[in-house]
């Protein structure tokens, strides 16, 4: 014993860092820094959750109804513009039907959130089990999986989401669907890669060599290794469904009036854009604070969790 | 090279099949074609004839191979609306649409590739800042909105540009820029981060011990291995770009294949549907394809074997 | 003087580093006369292969480099523009990489990447370049070497490419060549091969080399003089029959140790090894870097920081205070078992 004293505080002396002073901080406390000290991560997660506070108490923070239609006080505009009709009522002012803005706003939000994950959860379901079995089982699996993704690639996402959308007849319900059954290709391209790299590595063989079932060892070995690009990829998917379902409602496809969808309202709003540019850019402006917002926290935790990668 | 290039070619052809398959069944989705032809609230004995006419009362695998039979011999099946065969009118349209994606890809190109080398090259400099910025505003900007946006900035407050139509190259400009846009940040980012692997791989320190100029190892051995992931990537941006011309051509009212499959959607025009999405998607298997080609010429690994 | 290819002197790279600043390199010297071999040895982060590509000019960016003196042809090569750098680079000096497999451009033909030196600094024809190449190619052993300009990096075995390596380092047929453990990543059987190849070559062309290297079996053979560094400082330094024959540092004799001598190690007889793990070279070290592991450590090796001292009458460079008292001594713990 007494000589393990020695020869530690011999190698303090020498310089020589010992595995506890190497490992100062913990990785808890690392992982903490480096998220805080991370802008777009803390920006975008800023930006976000107020937009899901928008979302979830709609109702209670709307300062009119969304939908309560009054044409005596239609285009009323924003509150920064210098125009007498400007109102601290209406402080976003209100569209071509008398609707007051903000409130049309916070109700878009939720529509945009909930298609968003709807689509994603559905789209991640899909594209994360095509991709780790691809990568998981290879060989055929891995062949047939991979035909598939080109498949889909190779069809239009917008125009085939758009042809059934017109054929089968547009709600809520039909756009998350069709979206959701459309861009799963992303999750199950990442998916496969990360689970090949997993599946190569020593303690996947180890497990097999124990005799693990395939099920054991996707959920105890692969799936907390490939989790941190599933919850990557989640985030940029889900700002892609949200895009698309503002390009499907802009174009009359999507989220049916009068529902409050920003890129319906945007779509609304196109024939006044040239005398109100307001009414495009109030909306536009949400839609894309919020894609900007999923995105940097996508790329803030990839980051975070694996800043070996960052570049 | 032969046998990459078959091989690939098979899963091209297969690919094309699969999705002919799909567009087919496309029409099926809601249950009966001839109802969504004759709408809600038609007659039993027009959807009785509707389906006759159409042929929809044949088993479908026969209707299937007929319509593959035609479209492999160049007939895509008559309008609904316009009453005109459908190949005439897409083939009539296309071109323009060919155009503006490549006016578009050209434009996110020449944007996002020079960009992503100077990030990578001074990485942390202001190049790098502004182009990662440039490429996070441009991922998170709807295309519809960026293109409307465009109009009213440059269009009616500049009056730079004219705003609709297709009469000279002056209006190919900003629905150029709002759909080439959109592919500058993937490519901007994959040319940056390729161009950092490569620059800090060892045959780049091999280059400059030969004392090789800067430029020349930028150039001649840097950008050469790091553009080849990049040729894979633009093809397939190309083809989402066909797909995203639908929303741009009708900002824009450009009158080409995607503003045709607008009308024709709204129209419910079936056949029309179809065949731009199987059109759609053959041109985007010939892009990837001929992408593969060039990337087998670029990287010997590929090529010779 | 005249033939001094080139002069190191007091040569220090740090690089910045989470924790402060790695003094990876510390007061290096040494020079190269021609047609001389410096083998430079130690393990692996001792600052051996920083010191050749500082010498270079290849540090990467973050790297700082600073000497006293750092000559080739008695031309200062510190200091100057990197234009007049790339002059030299693959011209007056040249280098060998560790890696073969990964040193070579995979988008070009051997053809062009062995050409591209010559080209880039002298004022010759593409034929003569391709002349020259085919020329090279056949001098470090390849055969068809007519064909082999046209082939492409993946189509060579590991061994090959670093012919093909050694031959673009030829090319311009320069003063320097140095070589950064230029078989470490080659089979057992092709290491010897190449060794014995640039020995061979040094000879011929009548160039400096600096080989960097563990192999010190090769080095005994092949060596004018020996470098032996720890912890980014030189520990010890002299000529090859110097160095292996009198071992005076502490450390040289361990890594004698370590290796079996044929005829003079027994069956039977265990190797030596060095207990203990290199310091961290980040920050200030107070003293002998090698005390941590120093098994005739004293309370005066931790206190000041020890010279590189000359023995008497030689070239023969040690850096230990007790280097006179230890003459006879084992280096290493060997257990001796009963």
């Amino acid at each position: 014993m007494a000589e393990t004293t020695i020869s530690r505080s011999t190698l303090a002396r020498a310089g020589v860092q010992t595995a506890e002073e190497i490992m100062a901080p913990t990785p808890g406390a690392m992982m903490r820094r480096r998220v805080f000290g991370h802008f777009g991560l803390m920006f975008g997660g800023f930006v976000l959750l107020v937009i899901i506070f928008m979302a979830l108490f709609a109702n209670v923070i709307s300062p009119h109804d969304a939908y309560d239609q009054q044409l005596g006080r239609k285009l009323i505009p924003p509150i920064w513009h210098d125009s007498p009709k400007a109102t601290w009522s209406h402080p976003f002012g209100t569209d071509h039907l008398g609707r007051d803005y903000l409130s049309r706003l916070y109700h878009g939000a939720q529509v945009s959130l909930l298609i968003g994950f709807s689509a994603m959860i559905i789209s991640g379901l899909i594209g994360t089990i095509l991709g780790v079995m691809a990568g998981y089982f290879g060989g055929r699996v891995d062949m047939a999986v991979n035909f598939l993704i080109t498949t889909r690639l190779s069809m239009p996402v917008i125009l085939v989401a758009l042809a059934v959308v017109s054929i089968i007849g547009s709600s809520l319900n039909v756009v998350i669907w069709v979206l959701g059954l459309l861009i799963w290709d992303r999750f199950a391209v990442v998916m496969r890669s990360a689970t090949q790299q997993v599946r190569s590595l020593e303690f996947v063989t180890a497990a097999e060599a124990l005799g693990c079932s395939h099920l054991r060892i996707l959920l105890t070995e692969i799936a907390p290794n490939v989790m941190n690009h599933l919850i990557v990829v989640a985030t940029l998917e889900m700002a892609h469904a949200i895009l698309l379902e503002a390009a499907l409602s802009f174009l009359g496809l999507g989220v049916q009036p009068p529902t409050p969808s920003w890129g319906l309202m945007i779509a609304e709003a196109k024939g006044l854009m040239y005398f109100d540019p307001w009414l495009i850019a109030i909306p536009g402006v949400a839609l894309f604070m919020l894609v900007l917002s999923i995105n940097l926290v996508g790329d803030g935790l990839r980051d975070v969790t694996a800043p070996e990668n960052r570049s | 090279m032969a046998i990459f290039a078959l091989k690939r070619l098979g899963v091209a052809i297969l690919v094309a099949l699969t999705v002919s398959l799909i567009t087919f069944s496309m029409v099926y989705i809601s249950g009966d074609p001839a109802i969504t032809i004759a709408g809600e609230g038609a007659r039993i004995e027009d959807i009785e004839n509707i389906r006759r006419f159409y042929g929809f009362d044949r088993p479908i695998f026969v209707q299937y191979l007929e319509w593959l039979w035609n479209a492999i011999h160049g007939d895509l099946g008559r309008s609904f609306s316009l009453r005109v065969p459908v190949a005439d009118v897409i083939f009539e349209r296309l071109p323009t649409t060919m155009l503006l994606g490549a006016c578009a890809i050209t434009f996110g190109l020449t944007l996002a590739i020079p960009l992503g080398v100077l990030a990578a090259v001074k990485p942390n400099s202001i190049f790098d800042r502004a182009a990662l910025t440039l490429a996070v505003v441009g991922q998170a900007m709807p295309t519809f909105w960026f293109g409307l946006t465009l109009i009213l900035v440059f269009g009616v407050m500049l009056r730079w540009l004219p705003i609709t139509g297709q009469d000279s190259w002056w209006n190919f400009v900003m629905p150029a820029v709002a759909l080439g846009y959109n592919v500058a940040p993937a490519v901007m980012r994959l040319t940056r981060a390729g161009m950092l692997e490569v620059l800090a791989s060892d045959y780049i320190r091999t280059a400059r011990a030969k004392g090789l100029r800067p430029m020349t190892v930028l150039f001649k051995h840097a950008l050469r291995n790091a553009v080849i992931p990049v040729v894979a990537l633009a093809a397939v941006q190309f083809g989402f770009m066909l797909g995203g011309s639908i929303v741009i051509e009708t900002i824009f009212q450009i009158n080409g294949l995607g503003y045709l499959a607008w009308e024709s959607i709204q129209r419910k025009d079936l056949p029309m549907m179809q065949a731009i999405v199987l059109i759609l998607s053959i041109i985007y298997v010939v892009i990837t394809f001929l992408a593969d080609m060039l990337n087998a010429f670029l990287d010997p690994r590929i090529r010779v074997t | 003087m005249s033939d001094r290819i080139l002069s190191v002197e007091g040569l220090e790279v740090s690089l910045p580093v989470p924790t402060g600043t790695l003094n990876a390199v510390q007061g290096v010297s040494f020079h190269v006369e021609r047609g001389e071999t410096v083998c430079i040895v130690g393990e692996s982060g001792c600052g051996k292969s920083l010191t050749a590509l500082a010498i270079m000019d290849l540090l990467p960016k973050r790297a700082r480099r600073t000497a006293r003196e750092l000559t080739l042809l008695g031309e200062p090569i510190i200091g100057v523009s990197e234009s007049a750098m790339s002059d030299l680079r693959g011209n007056r000096m040249a280098m060998i990489f560790q890696e073969p497999m990964t040193s070579l451009n995979p988008a070009y033909t051997i053809g062009n990447q062995l050409e591209e030196a010559l080209l880039r600094h002298r004022k010759v024809s593409r034929a003569q370049a391709r002349e020259r190449a085919v020329h090279l190619l056949e001098r470090v052993g390849i055969t068809a070497a007519g064909q082999r300009l046209r082939q492409y990096p993946h189509q060579l075995s590991g061994g090959l490419r670093q012919r093909v390596m050694i031959a673009m380092a030829l090319m311009t047929g320069p003063d320097l060549i140095i070589a950064d453990e230029p078989t470490t990543a080659l089979d057992v059987t092709i290491q010897a091969q190449i060794l014995h190849l640039l020995a061979e070559l040094q000879r011929e062309f009548h160039m400096g080399l600096v080989l960097i290297t563990h192999d010190l079996g090769v080095v005994a053979r092949i060596a004018t003089r020996v470098v032996v560094m720890y912890a980014g400082q030189v520990v010890e330094t002299g000529t090859a029959a110097e160095v292996f024959g009198a071992p005076r540092h502490p450390y040289t004799r361990g890594l004698l140790d370590c290796i079996p001598i044929p005829g003079k190690t027994k069956r039977g007889e265990r190797l030596g090894t060095i207990p203990g793990m290199v310091p961290s070279l980040v920050g200030h070290m107070q003293g002998c870097h090698f005390a941590g592991r120093c098994n005739y450590v004293v309370d005066a090796c931790r206190e000041a920081p020890i010279s590189l001292t000359a023995t008497p009458g030689g070239a023969h460079q040690v850096r230990c205070i007790r280097a006179d008292e230890l003459i006879g001594e084992r280096a290493t713990a060997r257990e001796d078992v009963a």
